[in-house]
C-alpha cells in the first residue's frame, strides 16, 4: 500500500475494512487515476427501495392554510395525494357541555364563539331553538329583524372565505377588498348590538336591543354600495385564467356522494341539489321573500365558489327586500315569563315582579320537551337540539355543526389531486374549526 | 401602563442612561438594536379562534399592521419574532403550542391576545387550558373577547415600549426557563393549579343546583 | 365540461304536497305525526316502542337492534328515500332512572320530511352501551358516530373506525358528555396539563392509526419492518 488516497487523508483513517472494501465512500480512485464504482454498501441498497415509497406529510395543526387548528396527514406518491386522513378536535373546548350549566339566554354568549364567522346568524339560530322549546312566538318586527342579521351574517362569513381562499390560491388583493367590507358591516353590528364579532344580538323571545336611529339609512348605503365590491371581485377572479386552472375539475363530489356524505349549504349546491333549509324546512318567514338558489353542476371547487359569490348577492337582494318592509312594533315578546318585563311593571305589579325574579334567579324554564331546529347558515345546514327537563338550564344542548360534516368528506375529495390541490379543496370547503371542534 | 392614553415613546431614550456603569457606547448600541428589533417584529400568528378573526382584520386595510412594521406574517415559527397566541387553547392543542414556542429562535417574546388566551377565558371546563402562560411565558396580555383591533395595536404597541427598555447588559434576559424533565412543566404543578383556580361566580354556577 | 347529473330538486317526489312554510304555533304534544312513523310501525311490526309528537317533531322510539334494519329501510325505499343523516347524537338525562338515548336525525329531500329515531339505553346494568352503525347506509355518520363515542362511550358496532376524535386518543379522563362526569374533569388542572403534553398528538404516526388508515399494506416491506420495529417518523 504505498499510495495514499485522498480520502484517507481527509479522513484521517484508512478508508477500507477488513475486506479491503470501503466503508462509506461507494467510490474509490485506483492507483493510476481511474475511477472505479465498487458494488455500493448494504446500507445503500435499501435506499434505493426507497423510490417506490409514499411519504407521509404532516399538515398543520398550526399552518396557515388550513383555515384554523386542523391537522391533515397526507400520504404522497411523489406530489400526488393517494390518502388524506383528517384530525381535528384541536379546537374542542367543551361547548356543549358547558350549555348544561348555563341558563339559555347565558348560553347566547357561547353560540358567538363557535361559528365565529356567523355569530349573530348563530344567535338567531338558537334563539329560534329555544323560541320553540319554550313555544313562544316571536314579532314581526323581530322576525324581519333576524332576517337582516342573518343575511348580514352570511354576507361577513363568505367574504372571510372569499379572501382566505384567495390567499391560499396566491390572490392577496380581494382578501383586502373583502375585509374592508367586513368592517362597513362591522359598525353596523355595532351600533345595533355594541360589538363587531362576539354579538350575543339575540334572547329568547326576542333581541337584546332595537335598531338605534340612522341604522336603516346606513344598511341601505350599505345595500347600494356593496354589489360594486362583489362586481369587482368577479371581474379579477371568475375568468382569470390562474383561478380557472386552479379551481376547475378540483374535489369533486356528485350529487348522490354529496348527499350521502351530509354535506350541506355550497357543498352540496354546488354538485347540484338544491337543498336550502330557507326553501325545504324555512323559519323566519323566509318563503315571502323572492331570491334565487344558486345551485351548481360540476361540485368542483370552482362551482362552489360561483355559488357563494351568487349568494353574495342573492342575500343583498333579501336584504332590500327586508329592510323596506321592516315593521314598526315591539321587538320583544310580551310572554313574560320568558322575557323580563319592564323595569316600571316590574316595581309596580306583583305577577311581573315574580316573573322577573324567577327568570334572573334561574332563568326562563321551558316545558318538558325538546326541539330541533335548522337553519341555513353560510357553511351549511346548522343545527341546535335542545332538550329541557323543566329547569332552567338544558339537558343537553347539541349543535349540529355544518363543517363538522363537510370536512369529514375531504378524504374523498383530495385522492388523486396535488398537494398544492388539497390546500384549494380545504379552501373551498368554508370551514371553521370553533364549530367542527365545538 | 397605568392610565397614559398613548405609550410614550420618549421613555426609551429617557432610560438610556438609567443603567450604572454603563458606557455611551452600550446604551447607543441597546437604543439601535432594540429600535430595529421592535420595528420589525415579526409576529407569528398563532391563531385559533375568534381573535384570530379580528387579527385578520387588525391585518387588514382599515387598522393596518404594516405600519408597525409587523405585515410578513411568519407561519414559519423559525423565521418569527414574536408568537400572538389569538385564541382559545384546548389541552390538545398544547404540546402544539409548547412546540412552536420551542422552535422560535431567541428574541422572541409573547403577546396573549384575547380572554382566552390570557385565562381561560369563559372556558372554564375539562378542554380548555386556563391560560397559555401555563405553558410558555408571557410578555403581554391582551384582554378582550375579542380585543378591538385598536386594543391589540395598543398591546402591540406595549410589547414595543417593552423591547426598547431591553439592555444588552442584561445577560440573563433571553434565558430559556427548562421544563422539568419528569412532568413536561415549567412551572410547579401548584402554581399552575392556583392560577387555573376558578373564581368569581362561575363557581356558583355549578353548584347553584336550580 | 358539464357533470353527469341532473339538478335534484328537493320534494321533487311529493309534487302535490304543499309548499313548505315557517311552522307556528306549534302544539307542545299532539298534532299530526311524519307519515313515516305509520309508515315505520306497519312494516317493522314490534320494534317501535312508542312515537311523540314534540314541537310538530316526530321522534320513534324504536329496538336497539332493530335500528339496522330500519334505518336501511328508510334510506332505500320509494316511499320513503331518506337520503340525509342529519345527526347522530346521544342525550344522558340528570335522572338516573330515564335511559340514555342515542337519536338520529333523519331528512327526505324528495318529500321535504324531517324524522327522529330514537334508541333507549337504560342504566340497569343489563344493557350494553352499544347501537349498530349507520355507516353502511349513510356516509355522514363516520364522523358523528365516532363523536358520539368520544363524548359517551356509545359504541357503535359496524363501524370502520370506533376512536376518539374530539379528544386525543389516549384521553384518560373520561367520557366528558356523560352527567357523571364533572365539568371541569377528574384531574386537577395541573395533572390535565402534565398528560395533554405527553400524549403529542402529531408528534409521531402511531401504529393504530397507520394500520387503520389503511395505509400500511401499501408501504415497501423494508418501511414496514422499520415501523414495526418502533422506529417513530415524523419529529
Amino acid at each position: 500500500m504505498s499510495t495514499k488516497r485522498t480520502v484517507d487523508v481527509a479522513l484521517g483513517t484508512s478508508g477500507l475494512d477488513e475486506q479491503g472494501r470501503p466503508r462509506r465512500a461507494p467510490l474509490t480512485m485506483n492507483e493510476g487515476g481511474t475511477v472505479t464504482t465498487l458494488e455500493p454498501p448494504p446500507a445503500l441498497e435499501d435506499a434505493l427501495e426507497l423510490e417506490g415509497e409514499h411519504m407521509l406529510i404532516n399538515l398543520g395543526p398550526q399552518h396557515p392554510a388550513t383555515h384554523g387548528v386542523l391537522r391533515l396527514v397526507v400520504e404522497l406518491d411523489g406530489e400526488t395525494v393517494v390518502r388524506c386522513i383528517p384530525h381535528i378536535g384541536y379546537l374542542h373546548c367543551g361547548f356543549e357541555k358547558i350549555g348544561e350549566y348555563r341558563q339559555y339566554n347565558q348560553i347566547i354568549p357561547w353560540t358567538d364563539r363557535e361559528d365565529y364567522l356567523n355569530s349573530i346568524g348563530n344567535n338567531v339560530a338558537f334563539a329560534l331553538g329555544a323560541e320553540r322549546l319554550f313555544g313562544i312566538e316571536i314579532t314581526p318586527r323581530c322576525t324581519v329583524l333576524r332576517v337582516i342579521a342573518m343575511e348580514l351574517s352570511r354576507i361577513i362569513s363568505h367574504l372571510v372565505w372569499l379572501g382566505t381562499t384567495c390567499i391560499d390560491i396566491g390572490a392577496f388583493t380581494p382578501f383586502l377588498w373583502a375585509f374592508e367590507q367586513r368592517e362597513r358591516v362591522y359598525e353596523l353590528l355595532e351600533r345595533w348590538v355594541g360589538a363587531r364579532l362576539t354579538t350575543s344580538a339575540t334572547r329568547v323571545g326576542g333581541m337584546a336591543a332595537d335598531i338605534p336611529a340612522g341604522w336603516m339609512d346606513q344598511l341601505q348605503h350599505f345595500i347600494k354600495t356593496f354589489p360594486k365590491t362583489v362586481d369587482e371581485i368577479d371581474r379579477v377572479l371568475t375568468r382569470n385564467g390562474i383561478w380557472v386552472g386552479r379551481t376547475v375539475g378540483l374535489g369533486v363530489m356528485s350529487a348522490d356522494e354529496a348527499v350521502n356524505y351530509g354535506l350541506s349549504g355550497p357543498m352540496v349546491r354546488a354538485s347540484g341539489v338544491a337543498f336550502d333549509v330557507r326553501r325545504d324546512f324555512p323559519y323566519l318567514d323566509y318563503e315571502t321573500y323572492d331570491f334565487e338558489i344558486p345551485v351548481g353542476t360540476n361540485g368542483d371547487v370552482y362551482d362552489r365558489f360561483l355559488v357563494r359569490m351568487e349568494e353574495l348577492r342573492q342575500s343583498t337582494r333579501i336584504l332590500t327586500q327586508a329592510a323596506a318592509r321592516l315593521p314598526e312594533g315591539p321587538v320583544n315578546s310580551d310572554d313574560h315569563r320568558v322575557v323580563l318585563p319592564p323595569k316600571s311593571k316590574a316595581m309596580s305589579d306583583m305577577e311581573s315582579m315574580i316573573h322577573h325574579f324567577k327568570q334572573v334567579m334561574e332563568g326562563p324554564r321551558p316545558p318538558l320537551g325538546e326541539s330541533y331546529v335548522a337553519v341555513e347558515s353560510p357553511k351549511g345546514e346548522k343545527g341546535y337540539y335542545m332538550v329541557s327537563d323543566g329547569t332552567g338550564k338544558p339537558v343537553r344542548w347539541r349543535i349540529r355543526p355544518p363543517s363538522f360534516v363537510n370536512l369529514s368528506a375531504i378524504g374523498k375529495m383530495v385522492e388523486g389531486h396535488l398537494l398544492s390541490d388539497v390546500i384549494a379543496i380545504n379552501a373551498s370547503i368554508d370551514i371553521v374549526m370553533g364549530e367542527i371542534d365545538r | 401602563m397605568g392610565l397614559t392614553a398613548r405609550p410614550s415613546d420618549n421613555l426609551a431614550r429617557q432610560d438610556a442612561s438609567a443603567g450604572a456603569g454603563e458606557s455611551w457606547v452600550a446604551t447607543r448600541l441597546d437604543f439601535l438594536v432594540n429600535w430595529g428589533r421592535a420595528g420589525s417584529l415579526w409576529p407569528m400568528p398563532f391563531g385559533t379562534a375568534c381573535c384570530a378573526i379580528e387579527f385578520m382584520a387588525t391585518a387588514a386595510s382599515r387598522f393596518d399592521l404594516a405600519r408597525f412594521g409587523m405585515e410578513r406574517m411568519s407561519f414559519s415559527p423559525r423565521q418569527a419574532d414574536v408568537l400572538i397566541c389569538a385564541g382559545r387553547v384546548p389541552f390538545k392543542l398544547a404540546p402544539v403550542l409548547r412546540r412552536i414556542w420551542m422552535q422560535m429562535p431567541q428574541p422572541k417574546w409573547c403577546i396573549s391576545m384575547g380572554a382566552c388566551a390570557s385565562s381561560g377565558g369563559m372556558f372554564d371546563n375539562y378542554a380548555v387550558v386556563q391560560g397559555i402562560d401555563t405553558i410558555i411565558p408571557v410578555d403581554v396580555y391582551v384582554p378582550g373577547c375579542p380585543p378591538r383591533p385598536e386594543g391589540l395595536l395598543y398591546g402591540i404597541l406595549m410589547l414595543q415600549e417593552k423591547v426598547k427598555r431591553e439592555r444588552m447588559s442584561d445577560t440573563a434576559l433571553r434565558n430559556e426557563m427548562d421544563p422539568d424533565p419528569k412532568s413536561g412543566l415549567y412551572i410547579p404543578a401548584q402554581a399552575i393549579d392556583e392560577l387555573s383556580e376558578p373564581f368569581g361566580n362561575s363557581v356558583h354556577q355549578t353548584r347553584s343546583g336550580l | 365540461m358539464s357533470g353527469a347529473w341532473p339538478i335534484a330538486i328537493p320534494g321533487s317526489a311529493a309534487p302535490d304536497a304543499p309548499a313548505p312554510a315557517t311552522p307556528r304555533h306549534l302544539p307542545n304534544r299532539g298534532g299530526p305525526a311524519n307519515p313515516s312513523a305509520d309508515a315505520i310501525k306497519a312494516r317493522f311490526a314490534g320494534a317501535v316502542q312508542r312515537v311523540e309528537v314534540i314541537w310538530g317533531e316526530t321522534s320513534v322510539f324504536v329496538e336497539r337492534l332493530q335500528l339496522g334494519e330500519i334505518v336501511r329501510w328508510l334510506h332505500d325505499d320509494p316511499s320513503q328515500r331518506y337520503d340525509y343523516l342529519s345527526d347522530v347524537t346521544a342525550v344522558e338525562y340528570r335522572d338516573p332512572e330515564q335511559p340514555l338515548e342515542v337519536v338520529w336525525h333523519l331528512r327526505s329531500l324528495p318529500y321535504r320530511r324531517f324524522l327522529r329515531l330514537k334508541v333507549e339505553l337504560p342504566h340497569d346494568g343489563k344493557t350494553p352501551l352499544e347501537v349498530p352503525s349507520v355507516w353502511g347506509v349513510y356516509k355522514a355518520a363516520d364522523w358523528m358516530e365516532r363523536e358520539c363515542y368520544d363524548m359517551f362511550g356509545i359504541r357503535f358496532s359496524g363501524h370502520p373506525d370506533l376512536r376518539r376524535i374530539l379528544m386525543w386518543e389516549q384521553y384518560r379522563e373520561g367520557f366528558p358528555l356523560r352527567k357523571d362526569f364533572p365539568l371541569r374533569g377528574r384531574f386537577s388542572r395541573a395533572e390535565q396539563l402534565r398528560q395533554a403534553l405527553a400524549a403529542n398528538p402529531e408528534a409521531r404516526y402511531s401504529m393504530e392509526e397507520l394500520t387503520v388508515a389503511q395505509a400500511f399494506e401499501d408501504l415497501p416491506e423494508a418501511m414496514r419492518k422499520r415501523l414495526s420495529g418502533g422506529e417513530r417518523t415524523g419529529e
